[in-house]
């Protein structure tokens, strides 16, 4: 050490820290393709949007679709599942936000704002996947008359809100939109 | 072999040749025939040779099951079944490659277990013990892993919830899971990583071995007593008498092995594995492979939220605490004594965690519901306990028994009170 124990800058120097810094920017651009490889790729990612025909589907009647290899579940609700999820007041939900892809991030939870609007407030459209660890909800089943998560004890109201046990945020809501009176567009 | 004083003299002219060129007869004559162990091991220090046996068994069969099976959800469940029915011997290949895995894991608890019981990770094998958690999480990774590939419905649910933990974590959660997953859920790009993760791991494994052996090696073993080696007579040669202690355990266990791959062979899996996944139906009850269980019902346990922290989040902290705890029980555990034969109130504890850890598995297997979770909140209570609060304060206030000067007195003492004739001899 005592031989190139000097204050001055040397030629080793420098190749030293030339060759550190060439050496860590190699290995980052290496690494980066391996990670990025990992990410859904371009076939998975332009799944084309869904539509679903709706047309058969009578008050208390549910369809479930596959979407993006998930199911999305459209139920066109009866009055008495409307009428019990308008009765629920904010201040009840564990998740008071609505979740939905296709009004504002911040809405409440209220039933109308979780349903696919003004006049269609029957319909309910939304990804069937448990918000707590993925699993698919069981329709029409658990505490709230909604929908039941058999994995790990989930309650959803008639609205998919959570309303018991460990999941932590309603149901999401997809982007959809009615492109007929009967025909659904999911994405 | 760190000792460095080698006892091996090479007899012929090869022997010597090979000596001055690569000495690895030399390192294996020094690791396994001469190298010293002590004179009380009981069998409960076999599980070490018997979980080598079953890394090289499961690599094995592995090894051969891949020739067979097609990792493409397409044709994933057929394969295996293919393997089943048409592929000469191929039925008895899986049931050993699948009970394989759950026999690795009996021996691995057994492993841990007595580790805990005679302080093993204490001064100065805190290494060797962090390398052998590493290990274990390595496991864990690759039974997960391997439990996806027959592409059931329970292999499928199982990645959906595993997979779904990553989703807790703030921010970032679910970029990483769909890194994972190669999608927005588990489908043909999972299975083909999976497959080559599963490939991968078991080599990994093989590699920390190697560093756990050596750190064992370095430090010497422990032994019942937990006094270290100090003079010859505390010590056998491994040749023949650990070789052949570790050999007879191992027939042992192999005889264990086989009652459940010819009589029992699905025992320890689950019938909904044998229904093909089906991405738009969720098994009534979803549960993981018994060597989980006490995980799963840790983070199911946490049902309420903690200041910031969600349920869920909380509950997959939990469960990761769990284990990550192992990783400082050498510095946890503040008792000067090392093993529990000499500490009372520690003996005590320990067995009241092993029964709560079989009591979790058990609770991991029922619903959440109900007064289950009220027990799994209990247990899990006591699982932390146990290293968090009872480990340092018992070495503070626990009186341990008195300690025999050494191995050699040890042997002697529990012979004479025995019966034996108290006139034996150390016979070195």
């Amino acid at each position: 050490m005592s031989a190139t124990d000097s204050t001055e800058h040397t030629r080793r120097d420098f190749l030293y820290v030339a060759t550190g810094v060439a050496g860590a920017v190699g290995i980052a651009g290496v690494a980066w393709p391996f990670i990025d490889q990992m990410r859904p790729d371009a076939s998975t990612r332009a799944l084309a949007s869904i539509q679903v025909d709706v047309s058969g589907v009578e008050p208390g009647m549910s369809l479930t679709v596959k979407w993006r290899g998930r199911p999305v579940f459209i139920r066109n609700r009866t009055e008495k599942e409307i009428e019990e999820a308008k009765a629920v007041a904010l201040a009840d939900l564990k998740d008071p936000i609505a979740r939905n892809a296709n009004i504002a991030a911040d809405a409440p939870a209220t039933d109308i704002d979780r349903s696919a609007g003004e006049g269609k407030e029957n319909w309910l459209v939304m990804v069937g996947v448990c918000t707590h660890l993925g699993c698919v909800p069981l329709g029409q089943a658990g505490d709230f008359g909604g929908w039941f998560c058999p994995c790990h004890g989930s309650h959803y109201d008639t609205a998919g809100r959570i309303r018991k046990g460990p999941a932590p945020e309603n149901l999401a809501v997809p982007t959809f939109e009615f492109v007929s009176d009967t025909v659904i567009q999911v994405g | 072999m760190s000792a460095g004083h080698s006892t091996y003299t090479p007899k012929t002219g090869l022997g010597r040749w090979m000596d001055a060129r690569l000495p690895l007869p030399r390192l294996v004559y020094d690791s396994f025939v001469a190298y010293p162990v002590p004179r009380n091991l009981n069998y409960a220090y076999t599980f070490g040779g018997i979980l080598s046996l079953m890394l090289v068994a499961q690599i094995v069969t592995g090894i051969v099951l891949a020739m067979h099976y097609a990792a493409n959800t397409e044709v994933a469940f057929v394969s295996v079944e293919k393997i089943m029915r048409d592929v000469n011997s191929g039925w008895l290949l899986r049931y050993l490659h699948s009970n394989g895995a759950s026999m690795f894991f009996i021996a691995v608890y057994v492993h841990i277990f007595r580790g805990l019981y005679y302080g093993s990770y204490k001064a100065p094998r805190e290494m060797l013990w962090i390398l052998g958690c590493i290990i274990y999480l390595l496991m864990m990774a690759t039974a997960f892993m391997g439990y996806v590939l027959p592409w059931g419905q329970m292999s499928f649910w199982g990645a959906t919830v595993i997979t779904g933990f990553f989703t807790a974590i703030p921010l970032v959660g679910e970029w990483i899971q769909q890194l994972l997953l190669g999608g927005f859920a588990v489908d043909n790009p999972t299975l083909n990583r999976f497959f080559s993760l599963h490939y991968l791991l078991p080599f990994m494994i093989a590699g920390v071995v190697v560093l756990h052996v050596w750190a064992l090696h370095v430090t010497g073993q422990t032994n019942p007593t937990g006094i270290e080696v100090k003079q010859k007579t505390d010590t056998v040669a491994f040749t023949p008498y650990a070789t052949v202690k570790d050999a007879f355990a191992m027939v042992v266990f192999m005889l264990l092995f086989a009652y459940f791959v010819f009589y029992i062979p699905n025992y320890m899996g689950h019938p909904d594995n044998y229904i093909e996944a089906d991405a738009l139906k969720t098994p009534a009850h979803i549960v993981p492979e018994w060597y989980f269980l006490p995980f799963y019902a840790i983070l199911r346990a946490i049902t309420f939220n903690i200041g910031p922290i969600d349920s869920k989040l909380g509950g997959v902290l939990a469960m990761f605490g769990a284990i990550a705890v192992l990783f400082v029980v050498p510095w946890l555990d503040t008792s000067k004594v090392r093993s529990a034969v000499y500490r009372p109130w520690f003996k005590l504890f320990f067995w009241l965690f092993v029964v709560n850890a079989v009591f979790l598995g058990w609770l991991g297997s029922r619903p959440a519901e109900g007064i289950y979770v009220a027990m799994a909140q209990g247990a899990t209570l006591y699982y932390f306990a146990f290293f968090i609060v009872i480990m340092p304060v018992l070495g503070l206030v626990e009186t341990p028994r008195r300690l025999p000067n050494s191995i050699t007195e040890a042997v002697l003492e529990k012979k004479s009170s025995a019966g034996a004739p108290a006139t034996e001899q150390a016979k070195g």
